[in-house]
């Protein structure tokens, strides 16, 4: 295993992604401590080593943070590789959400032990839909995924308001009813072996995402027809591709993945999150956007991509202990991980430093 | 003060390639210089170190006996020196004009202000008779007409040294005659031009005298008058070169493809982009499609190979009809396809070698189970193409094709697709823009394939292969086909009135 990883990161192009991930992320981090000396100089140092090492002690509120967001990186980060830009996992996320609650609040017929997993799959199939239909979009009408995707994620938000308010309605508390018992993600353990934070089967779902959309990426050939679309449609084409089913079934597997993350945020806890009627699209959805690109598509680096914002967020919370509004500490956090985000620049930057010391290809 | 330019004893070095070594090249005023070798050679990288995008590790540049320090391309542009680069640079929805003046605009009172640039871009225009109308878009104007942007360009900033990289390759026979007439004058006028080529009939024509290189090495100047096609050429690759292909007498068998009353229709307006296209192939032939280019062979092509759906006409492989099969099942069904355009069609430039050979095939029980990969046998299958097709490349089936160069690019299409035994292999251009080598390399190759029984549809624009390897040719103009003819029974002239469109010949299936 230790071998194969050391493998990995020999690989010229895995040393060139690994580093400039890397040095964007650190160049994110000293911008935030620009922001931190600006705001409240005295106390900047100390706040800035909280915000990086305090999430370090409470693992299980960081790994809660993670889950969501290692599927919505993974939905942005598969469309990506299939040549999409999937501006919808916010979107797919609400209608999985309202499908899982749903299910949890409504099927009551369905035997407690696999409540959950119905009602989270009913996420899943109902974030697909909401990403096929970009897809359709995209693939039949050449209408571009980015315009469809945002306008899918408002239309996907009030759909979203509309059911709570008239299927879903809890009239004391003026939010979505709560979901049964059952159909909470169960723990397994989990919260007792990662401490505080509710860790639960939602992570190792996420965990099993990444490992699944590597293989299919890597191993299989349905991953080497999307990435060939990707890279070249017209070669695609040529090669007897059917591009257009490619560009469907990469959004469903996206909006599926969306749908997921929206199940892990609203089945969690003692009763699970609800709904507002005035709910707006929860900030997992978009965070997929920079998991994705820090980690640069591959699963694995979205995968730490995930917990290094998770580590980000909870470190904030440590923040507040210091003199910092809490409205400085969002901007904080949230300019440090988009910062992070010009990992693409910084890629630029290290493959031309490579090229210059290293010039393999030369053309005569 | 003989010289206009002198790089004397350039080296230039990247990690593992010595691109330059220790070469020297002297220009005179008012010559036409050619800086000939084969693709690798070197020849970029020398005039990328004159236009100062490389320094040199080794070395000096003269320019009019002075000692020069060139660190970028405005320093080269403050010499005088300018280049047309193989691929244009120019911006499409920009007119002639300004694109011209990008990077030298006139402004008054901040507004862009073009009277006078345009005055002195119709002057140029008329002086060199290059016919250039600075006021059309650059996308509407042909790649013939865009290359005299370019040259425009140069001019326009009083450019005394040109530099032209393979100025001929995506030229037509007339266009090229006429860049020749235009680099002569110039030179007539005291300008020096450096010409980057491979090809040698362009420099016995044009060329005053002629630097080869050889795996970065300078092999020696000539002077062009001096020495025949084939000592340059043996030159260049550093063998003896043949020019005739050496061809069997055809064994011609039963008719392999067929294309019946084949009509398309242009996607915006009522022209007929291909009409009433009747011929056939048989076993162990190769015919040619010749004609000047935009006369329809792409999009006959295209509609064939099924990349463009049509409506009228019918298609057939060996006897059956095959007109609605999809491009995977008409792949399937024995047509292979060597491409136009290998980087947008033919090749994933971001895939490696290895997985760039399985383009067509890698759903096929060989290279996968279960949907999954087989990696060890998708490998084998590119070690043994690598090695029987000789493609050239630094990391063997792991290479990134975007690294490998043109020839070698071209090799890996030829080895997937003539691997599949294809019935019909259709070859698009498939030499252009290839160094000598690599030329005879792929003639080889396609007379092999037709001596093996099969059928090769070859369409060209150089009128040299269309007489050496074809066994018929056919001539297209403005969407039909003109001419019918055996390449012993016409020459050159002839083909060159049927692709004008000033002659016709009885065309019917034979």
């Amino acid at each position: 295993m230790l071998a194969k990883f050391i493998h990995f990161i020999t690989r010229t192009e895995n040393r060139i992604s690994v580093s400039s991930s890397v040095l964007a992320i650190i160049s994110g981090l000293l911008f935030g401590l620009i922001i931190m000396i600006i705001t409240n100089p005295l106390e900047s140092i100390p706040a800035f080593f909280t915000i990086i090492f305090s999430g370090f002690t409470d693992i299980g509120r960081v790994l809660e943070i993670a889950t969501p967001i290692i599927l919505t990186g993974l939905s942005v980060g598969f469309a990506f590789k299939t040549g999409l830009f999937n501006i919808g996992a916010a979107g797919q996320l609400m209608v999985g959400a309202i499908a899982a609650i749903y299910v949890g609040v409504e099927w009551t017929f369905l035997p407690s032990s696999i409540h959950w997993l119905i009602a989270l799959l009913a996420a899943g199939v109902a974030g697909a839909f909401w990403g096929a239909i970009p897809g359709f979009l995209k693939a039949y009408r050449n209408v571009h995924e980015v315009v469809a995707t945002i306008m899918m994620n408002y239309i996907g938000l009030y759909f979203v308001s509309y059911m709570v308010e008239y299927r879903l309605y809890d009239l004391e508390n003026a939010r979505s009813l709560t979901v049964k018992e059952s159909a909470i993600i169960p723990y397994y353990g989990l919260d007792k072996l990662f401490g505080r934070g509710d860790v639960n089967f939602g992570f190792i779902i996420s965990l099993i995402s990444v490992l699944i959309i590597f293989i299919i990426l890597s191993k299989t050939t349905f991953g080497y027809q999307l990435k060939a679309v990707g890279y070249n449609k017209d070669a695609s084409k040529y090669a007897g591709i059917n591009e257009k089913n490619g560009i469907v079934l990469a959004m469903v597997i996206s909006g599926l993945l969306a749908g997921l993350a929206g199940a892990t945020i609203f089945l969690t806890g003692v009763s699970g999150r609800h709904l507002e009627t005035t709910e707006v699209l929860v900030s997992e959805g978009f965070d997929g956007i920079p998991v994705a690109l820090i980690g640069l598509s591959h699963p694995f680096g979205i995968l730490f991509s995930a917990l290094f914002i998770g580590l980000l967020e909870q470190g904030g919370f440590y923040m507040q202990g210091f003199n910092f509004a809490p409205e400085i500490i969002d901007i904080i956090t949230s300019s440090i991980i988009y910062f992070s985000a010009l990992v693409i620049l910084f890629k630029g930057f290290i493959v031309k430093l490579y090229k210059k010391n290293n010039m393999k290809d030369v053309k005569g | 003060m003989e010289h206009v330019i002198e790089m004397l004893n350039i080296t230039k070095e990247f990690p593992g390639v010595k691109a330059n070594d220790n070469v020297t090249l002297q220009i005179k005023r008012g010559e036409i210089h050619a800086l000939l070798g084969e693709n690798g050679a070197g020849k970029s990288t020398l005039m990328s170190i004159l236009f100062g995008l490389y320094q040199p590790d080794n070395g000096i540049i003269k320019v009019n006996g002075e000692t020069v320090k060139i660190s970028n391309p405005n320093d080269a542009n403050d010499l005088g020196i300018g280049m047309v680069h193989q691929h244009f640079k120019l911006v499409h929805n920009f007119t002639v004009a300004e694109n011209i003046v990008l990077g030298q605009e006139e402004t008054k009172k901040g507004l862009l202000h073009l009277d006078e640039a345009i005055e002195k871009i119709l002057y140029l225009s008329n002086r060199y008779k290059l016919k250039v109308n600075p006021n059309s878009y650059i996308q509407d104007i042909s790649v013939g007409m865009q290359q005299r942007v370019e040259i425009l360009k140069m001019l326009y900033r009083d450019a005394e040294i040109l530099i032209f990289d393979e100025p001929t390759a995506v030229l037509t026979p007339q266009e090229i005659e006429e860049l020749m007439k235009i680099m002569k004058e110039f030179a007539a006028e005291g300008k020096s031009i450096i010409l980057i080529t491979h090809k040698l009939n362009e420099i016995k024509n044009v060329a005053d005298r002629c630097t080869v290189l050889r795996k970065g090495r300078g092999i020696g100047t000539v002077n062009v008058d001096d020495v025949s096609l084939e000592t340059m050429a043996e030159m260049m690759v550093g063998r003896k070169v043949t020019f005739k292909v050496n061809k069997k007498a055809p064994r011609m068998g039963d008719e392999v493809f067929r294309v019946e009353n084949l009509y398309l229709q242009s996607a915006n307006s009522e022209r007929m982009q291909l009409n009433n296209i009747n011929f056939n192939v048989r076993r162990g032939e190769i015919v040619c499609i010749a004609g000047i280019e935009g006369n329809g062979q792409t999009e006959l092509i295209k509609t064939i190979t099924g990349l463009t759906p049509h409506k009228k006409g019918k298609l057939f492989l060996e006897g059956k009809e095959i007109t609605h099969y999809s491009i995977r099942k008409k792949t399937m069904a024995g047509i292979g396809h060597i491409p136009e355009d290998r980087h947008k069609h033919g090749l994933v430039l971001d895939y490696n070698l290895a997985e760039n050979l399985i383009l067509q095939t890698y759903f096929e029980p060989q290279f996968q189970k279960f949907g999954f990969l087989k990696f060890s046998s998708i490998y084998t299958n590119a070690r043994a193409l690598i090695e029987e097709y000789d493609i050239r490349c630094g990391k063997g089936p792991y290479s990134i094709v975007r690294s490998m160069s043109g020839g070698n690019q071209q090799k890996a299409i030829i080895a997937r697709e003539m691997d599949r035994e294809p019935d019909l292999l259709i070859a698009v251009q498939p030499t252009r823009g290839l160094d000598v080598g690599a030329i005879e390399y792929i003639h080889k190759q396609l007379l092999s394939h037709r001596d093996n029984g099969k059928a090769v549809l070859l369409v060209s624009l150089e009128l040299d292969e269309v007489m050496n390897v074809s066994d018929r040719i056919l001539v297209m103009y403005e969407g039909e086909l003109v001419a019918n003819v055996l390449p012993e029974e016409t020459n050159e002239n002839e083909l060159g009135l049927y692709m004008a469109g000033s002659k016709r010949g009885e065309v019917h299936v034979s």
